[in-house]
């Protein structure tokens, strides 16, 4: 298998996943499937070709610094679970962040 | 016992004051209702695309120029991953093994010569938005009942510097803090301010026995808002690392936040998972490639560093006063002001700064005439003409024709006055109490409305109160 069940369940839990038993079997499968069929790739000699970040033939797409209008706020929070004081309300985060 | 040297890295974080923010046209900046600021972009909305802000990527770049940088040919963007509500999408764009600028060198005058503090390298990435954590017992955030997320702030472009571990004591970090920040706020694209966390700083600290090259483990240090705090942080930290060792220790990989109030250092709960952010090139972004052009005009654009700017003033004015021109952004008012050197630089620095004048709306001519007159018109006159010193149409010579009250005759009475009225200082300053003077001095100004010339009063004063 090109992923095993642990590295399945470790970025699991790096998205904050939780994953019963029979999902973490199924999905080591079905991403072991995927990585196997992208690794063909690898059994091309691809010495002498430039990594590619992007498909497209294209650099430098910017735009100006003019502002446009903003959703309106009860647009922002229409998708939101909860809300509370114009803000999106979420669980309590246990953890400091690191950044 | 060994001696302890300071080996000291930063990690800063500058927020730029464009219009709009990194990667969609929202209106970026403080001040306005939570997430009012917000669009399907920066909410992280399946199906939007990213579009970087030119503004932003010139300003980063014009950043890299004036901290020595190489400027990256090809550059990437890539999403770091992590999982926390001040991201709406999961991950933050920045920059990873192709940032748009690296290599730069800064320098760093100090009392007993320059430094050149390594620049490992400046990147653009988008700030994360602000989370409050409201309940729970005692605020703390592990305690919380739950958090509210503003987004307005999410997505703003912020430009990180990170620096070798160059520096070598908490005040070379504060000298070097002070002039990166005087070379952003004069390049104009980041207000720069400590407290308002438009510019943020985290120090990387270790020691080693003076003169070894070896590095030893290093600790973080974050949560410090001002540069005094950043110093005194430092400070802190070194010394918990040089007992820990002098005492037969080891100093463990941590991250500490310093807290200013108590000069305590607390470890910052961390996670159990390592860091491992899956970094990779974000799909929806091509590279960014500047144009040889702009970076010519860039470059063009980027004024004479602070450090060459003190190393040239040092000379006339003395290391202490010559730093404290340019890192307050003075020091091209002090030049434009004719006079003698070391006056000006007196007014400029100190009683200018002290009446709150923008030095930059200052006529230097007018101001010149100013401190040629200073010892000949009457203080009051003197303070008024600064206090309007940087208004559009300041004209010296209205201030230069009142005459400082030098006259015995008429000041005299006053002093007399002022003695008669004041028979307890009088006493203590016979007995020795010789600080009280400035206070008489003082008390005779009052009277005179600032016109009497402070010479004579000091004269007549002291031949009074020895009598």
């Amino acid at each position: 298998m090109a992923i095993s069940r642990d590295e399945v369940l470790h970025v699991a839990a790096l998205a904050r996943l939780e994953l019963s038993d029979e999902e973490a079997d199924r999905f080591t499968e079905q991403l072991g499937a995927i990585l196997e069929a992208v690794s063909k790739v690898s059994e091309l000699d691809l010495g002498d070709v430039e990594p590619l970040s992007h498909p497209l033939d294209l650099v430098n797409v910017w735009a100006d610094d003019e502002p446009r209008p903003s959703l309106p706020l009860e647009a922002a929070l229409g998708n939101a679970g909860e809300d509370e004081d114009g803000h999106f309300r979420v669980p309590p985060t246990g953890m400091t962040r690191e950044s | 016992m060994a001696e302890w040297e300071p080996v000291v890295g930063l990690e800063i974080h500058v927020q730029l004051k464009t219009r709009t923010k990194m990667f969609c046209r929202c209106e970026s900046g403080f001040g306005a209702e939570p997430n009012t600021r917000t669009c399907p972009v920066c909410l992280g909305h399946p199906g939007t695309l990213p579009v970087p802000n030119a503004a932003a990527v010139e300003w980063t770049v014009k950043l890299g120029l004036a901290l020595g940088c190489e400027i990256a040919g090809h550059a990437l963007f890539h999403r770091k991953h992590y999982s926390y509500p001040d991201l709406a999408k999961g991950y933050q764009i920045s920059q990873y093994d192709v940032p748009l600028c690296a290599n730069g060198r800064f320098l760093v005058p100090g009392p007993d010569g320059d430094r050149e503090i390594g620049i490992v390298r400046a990147h653009l990435e988008e700030d994360a938005a602000k989370n409050v954590h409201v309940g729970g017992a005692g605020g703390r955030i592990g305690g919380a009942a739950h958090t509210l997320v503003d987004y307005n702030r999410g997505g703003t472009p912020l430009v990180e510097i990170v620096t070798q571990p160059d520096l070598r004591s908490a005040d070379e970090a504060k000298r070097f803090l002070q002039l990166l920040r005087q070379t952003i706020v004069e390049l104009g694209i980041s207000d720069a301010e400590m407290e308002k966390g438009t510019l943020r700083a985290d120090a990387n600290v270790s020691v080693r026995p003076r003169g070894a090259d070896e590095l030893r483990t290093r600790t973080e240090l974050k949560n410090m808002n001002s540069f005094t705090y950043i110093a005194r942080g430092i400070e802190a930290e070194v010394a918990r690392q040089i007992e820990v060792w002098d005492s037969g220790g080891k100093v463990v990989q941590q991250t500490y936040d310093y807290h200013p109030e108590t000069d305590a250092l607390t470890v910052r709960r961390t996670k159990e998972e390592a860091e491992d952010y899956r970094y990779l090139p974000d799909p929806d972004l091509v590279p960014v490639e500047p144009p040889a052009e702009l970076v010519e005009r860039l470059r063009a654009e980027v004024p004479e560093a602070p450090g060459a700017r003190i190393r040239r003033l040092e000379p006339q004015l003395g290391f202490e006063l010559a730093e404290g021109l340019v890192a307050s952004g003075r020091d091209r008012l002090y030049e434009r002001t004719p006079g003698e050197r070391r006056a000006v630089a007196n007014v400029v620095m100190n009683q200018l700064a002290g009446a709150g004048i923008d030095p930059d709306a200052v006529d230097g001519d007018e101001l010149g005439q100013l401190v040629e007159a200073r010892d000949r018109i009457p203080r009051a006159a003197f303070l008024e003409a600064l206090a309007h010193a940087g208004d559009p149409d300041f004209r010296a010579e209205r201030y230069l024709a009142e005459a400082a009250v030098a006259d015995v005759s008429e000041l005299e009475p006053i002093v007399d006055d002022v003695l008669a009225a004041h028979p307890d200082e009088a006493a203590a300053y016979r007995r020795g109490k010789q600080g009280l003077l400035g206070f008489f001095v003082g008390q005779v100004m009052k009277r005179t409305q600032g016109k009497a010339d402070a010479k004579v009063v000091n004269e007549l004063l002291r031949e009074k109160l020895s009598a």
